[in-house]
């Protein structure tokens, strides 16, 4: 198996020899990667607290090497950690505050973690912390990763009061192997796309050069938070049931069924029990290994669990979402939807997508795909995206009087579930859920069919402001020229043009 | 009906004028009682037009059209139309001409501009069609390309030039029928007949051989088809100074529809009636003269063999000359050049041909 074989190696290790999964595959890809997993730790903590981001991100160029190394510096004003647990919190794969389930940015916790790994085996410079909870102390670390151990070594630890205002948040510091030159225009694609799905959220981002990249937030309002929920017995692997198991206090099957999982109440759970003629009175703690695979396949294949509940998601709402889309493009026509939510293999989700059309809309020739997942950005292997397939190859947008080829239009989707259905760990694509492609499809045909409804009618009172103006021009000529013949004033068409206006469909469409 | 006296042109001049202005007014009008303005006009289209045997030319028959500012698609057009009759009263009035292509550039400092000249002769020709005038009465001219020679005095009318008088033998390349002469009233003539030569050469051949002497003509080159102030010119003459006209062409289908248009009009100026000369005759050359001759000739094209079935479908070709001519050229299938003559030397086509073609024809 290969939990077991996980255990041999600490997980420092483990990502340490596989980082290329997680994005660190070479100086550009992890000055990239670094920037986007500390600036979206930044904006969980900051909406974990209900407060509107503040984010100053500076990358500078180190001279101290001999090859390419910068110092990144993310600072926030989001929660702040506790100081007794910075040194875990930073200095420890897997461990973190993020293995519930509950919409976040982060699953595994590790991001962060792994750029401090990155920054450490790349330049053997220890990663410098400073945060508060907005108490009295400031805690201020350096640590290192022992890689082998996977546990902290504190190089320097050290505690100020804090000042009056209390200042809340926190600031990292790391060295690293970096590439700005061949990773800026994503790393500016970033910022505008996180600013595009986080339109509450301030974005500074000084590049090596010195230029601040600004990103301006144009509305505090905040997505309803979301709230923690337990799994769902439709998304339970084996390896999960196994640690429900054994952390579990609950003394029967029933009780266990009822108590840690969403949406298992004690009708079903009955039910569920008597269909797999198992027997309700049972102590978890006594299943065999081969009992616990058989459990973990009847709770995903039986078919009476209620569908996850969305509370546990924070979808942007259409509102929020169009509030980007307008701040980062500004467009000449934008619509936002929301789907209803729904589900796959026991994962709630939702679907947001909104459509730009005209104005700073980017003309790319095709239609230009912007998508999120969790209101991360992504940016890397569009074409394998279940979004790229849905835009390019399901919808037929002739069907919409759309040309992808010349007209300027975006579309923008956001999925949001507990689980993003990521093909790989570096987050970059979403494989093609038949569910989430449906929903995703249903989504996009609305926007396409706002906006067709949309251009129809700009078409229409084009055509007739145009015809209009053809009998004014037109008519103020032949004024002008019988008064030249005649030799008396002009005469005053206004009579004449009165009526055109009052012809079928020019009143409504002036 | 004619009556080009003395006076006949500043007579004429009035009446252009009043007409365009009744146009303005009517516009005017309209417009005032608060309707589309439109203007009502014969139909141009082919299916309208009609051979009338009595006038022995086309005519427009009874179908009309109507352009009105209320049918977008008639707009623009109507604009135009009304923007050539102010243009062309302000040439009448100011005694000023003017070129079927100056009026295609005019149109752009009023923005009124028309996609290239034919859409602005086509305009023009509307124009023509609704006050019932030909352009040259609203002084509006084809670039001009035909002359005359021969012992007539003429008197100028226009403005600059009123009373001046000038005899047209005074210049041996002759003069241009251009809008001065169109507009010039007949004062004296030593002439008896007028001949009418499609090409410049030929012209200038019969001048070098006296013709106008010998046989005592007005010369007149007509450069291919004729332009309109060449065919009323001629018309006139007969008209007014009672010459017969004998009209010399090239021996192939497009010269004899040279001197059937001069005889008998165009279908593409069926609206108008004051162009055509009647009495006029076709002096050759014929199929016949070929063999009768024994001119030197070339075998008939393709395109040739189709105009003459064409001809042969016109009902002026129907009958008398033309159709036994047709037949001939049929027959033998040859054309000849009018200088096909010069093989037997430079005078024998006024001492020899002319002279017994003449004698033939009375």
């Amino acid at each position: 198996m290969s939990g077991q074989e996980f255990r041999e190696i600490s997980p420092s290790e483990f990502f340490y020899r596989h980082r290329e999964i997680v994005g660190f595959t070479n100086p550009a890809r992890a000055t990239y990667t670094s920037i986007r997993e500390f600036v979206e730790n930044s904006l969980d903590a900051a909406e974990a607290i209900g407060v509107p981001p503040d984010i100053h991100v500076t990358l500078m160029r180190d001279e101290g090497f001999e090859f390419e190394v910068y110092r990144l510096r993310v600072e926030d004003n989001g929660s702040g950690i506790p100081g007794e647990y910075i040194p875990y919190a930073f200095g420890r794969i897997l461990y973190g505050s993020k293995h519930t389930l509950k919409q976040m940015r982060g699953i595994f916790g590790l991001g962060g973690k792994m750029a401090i790994l990155y920054g450490q085996i790349t330049t053997n410079r220890p990663v410098h912390i400073v945060s508060s909870t907005g108490g009295r102390d400031v805690y201020e670390y350096r640590l290192l990763i022992d890689v082998e151990k996977n546990s902290p070594i504190i190089v320097e630890e050290r505690i100020h009061r804090n000042g009056n205002p209390k200042w809340r948040g926190t600031v990292v510091e790391v060295f690293l192997e970096g590439d700005y030159q061949r990773s800026s225009s994503k790393i500016i694609e970033y910022f505008k796309e996180t600013a595009m799905a986080n339109p509450y959220a301030e974005l500074s981002f000084i590049d090596p050069y010195g230029v601040l990249h600004l990103f301006r937030r144009s509305t505090t309002k905040l997505p309803p938070a979301s709230r923690e929920v337990k799994p769902h017995p439709h998304g339970v692997d084996v390896e999960t049931l196994r640690r429900i198991i054994n952390s579990t206090d609950c003394k029967t099957l029933k009780e266990l069924l009822v108590k840690s999982f969403h949406r298992v109440g004690e009708t079903i759970a009955d039910r569920f029990l008597k269909t797999y003629s198992l027997d309700p009175y049972r102590d978890p703690a006594s299943l065999t290994p081969g009992e616990i695979v058989d459990l973990a396949y009847a709770l995903k294949n039986f078919e009476e669990f209620l569908p996850p509940d969305p509370s546990c998601l924070s979808p942007l709402g259409e509102e929020l979402l169009l509030e980007g889309v307008r701040k980062e493009l500004n467009p000449e026509f934008a619509v936002a939807i929301q789907r209803k939510p729904s589900a796959y293999s026991g994962y709630p989700f939702i679907v947001e997508v909104a459509l730009a059309y005209g104005g700073g809309t980017p003309q790319t020739g095709r239609i230009t795909l912007y998508r999120f997942a969790n209101k991360i950005p992504l940016l890397y292997d569009e074409s394998s995206d279940v979004s790229w397939k849905v835009v390019n190859q399901v919808i037929d947008w002739r069907h919409y009087k759309i040309d992808p080829t010349r007209d300027p239009v975006a579309v923008i989707v956001h999925i949001c579930s507990t689980r993003i259905p990521y093909r790989t760990l570096g987050k970059e694509f979403i494989a093609d859920r038949p569910e989430i492609e449906a929903e995703i499809t249903r989504a996009v045909r609305i926007v396409a069919r706002r906006l067709a409804d949309y251009l129809s009618h700009k078409r229409r009172v084009e055509k007739a402001r145009e015809y209009f103006s053809v009998y004014e021009r037109y008519l103020r000529k032949i004024a002008c020229f019988s008064s030249m013949l005649t030799g008396m004033d002009e005469p005053d068409i206004d009579k004449l043009l009165r009526r055109v206006k009052r012809w079928k469909g020019m009143e409504e469409a002036l | 009906m004619e009556g080009y006296g003395r006076s006949s042109m500043k007579e004429r001049r009035r009446e252009v004028l009043a007409s365009l202005e009744k146009l303005g007014y009517d516009v005017y009008r309209t417009i005032e009682s608060g309707e589309f303005p439109y203007v009502s006009m014969p139909s141009r289209s082919t299916r309208n037009i009609l051979y009338d045997p009595k006038l022995r030319q086309y005519v427009l028959g009874g179908q009309t059209v109507k352009r009105t500012a209320r049918n977008i698609r008639h707009l623009r057009p109507l604009t135009q139309l009304i923007w050539v009759a102010t243009i062309a009263h302000q040439l009448c009035s100011q005694g000023k001409t003017s070129t079927l292509r100056d009026v295609f550039y005019m149109a752009q400092a009023f923005e009124v501009d028309f996609v290239d000249q034919y859409e602005s002769d086509d305009i023009i020709t509307d124009l023509e069609t609704v006050v019932g005038l030909p352009r040259e009465d609203f002084n509006i001219y084809p670039e001009e390309r035909s002359s005359i020679f021969g012992d007539l005095t003429i008197e100028y009318t226009v403005p600059g030039y009123e009373g001046r008088r000038i005899n047209l033998l005074s210049h041996p390349d002759g003069f241009v029928i251009g809008p001065t002469l169109s507009t010039a009233e007949f004062v004296e003539c030593g002439a008896e007949r007028v001949i009418v030569i499609e090409k410049g050469a030929m012209f200038t051949r019969l001048v070098e051989e006296k013709a106008y002497e010998k046989f005592k003509a007005i010369l007149i080159h007509t450069a291919g088809q004729p332009p309109r102030a060449s065919r009323k010119l001629i018309r006139r003459l007969n008209r007014e100074l009672d010459l017969p006209v004998y009209i010399f062409v090239d021996g192939d289908p497009w010269g004899m529809h040279i001197a059937m248009v001069i005889i008998s009009g165009s279908a593409n100026a069926a609206h108008i009636t004051d162009l055509t000369t009647p009495d006029a005759r076709w002096a050759g050359v014929y199929a016949s003269d070929i063999t009768r001759y024994k001119l030197p000739s070339d075998p008939l094209t393709e395109i040739d063999v189709k105009r003459l079935y064409e001809l042969k479908n016109d009902p002026r070709y129907r009958s008398g000359i033309w159709s036994k001519e047709i037949d001939v050229f049929l027959q033998h299938r040859r054309k000849a050049e009018q200088e096909a003559f010069s093989r037997y030397g430079l005078s024998y086509i006024v001492d020899v041909y002319l002279k017994e073609r003449m004698e033939e024809l009375g």
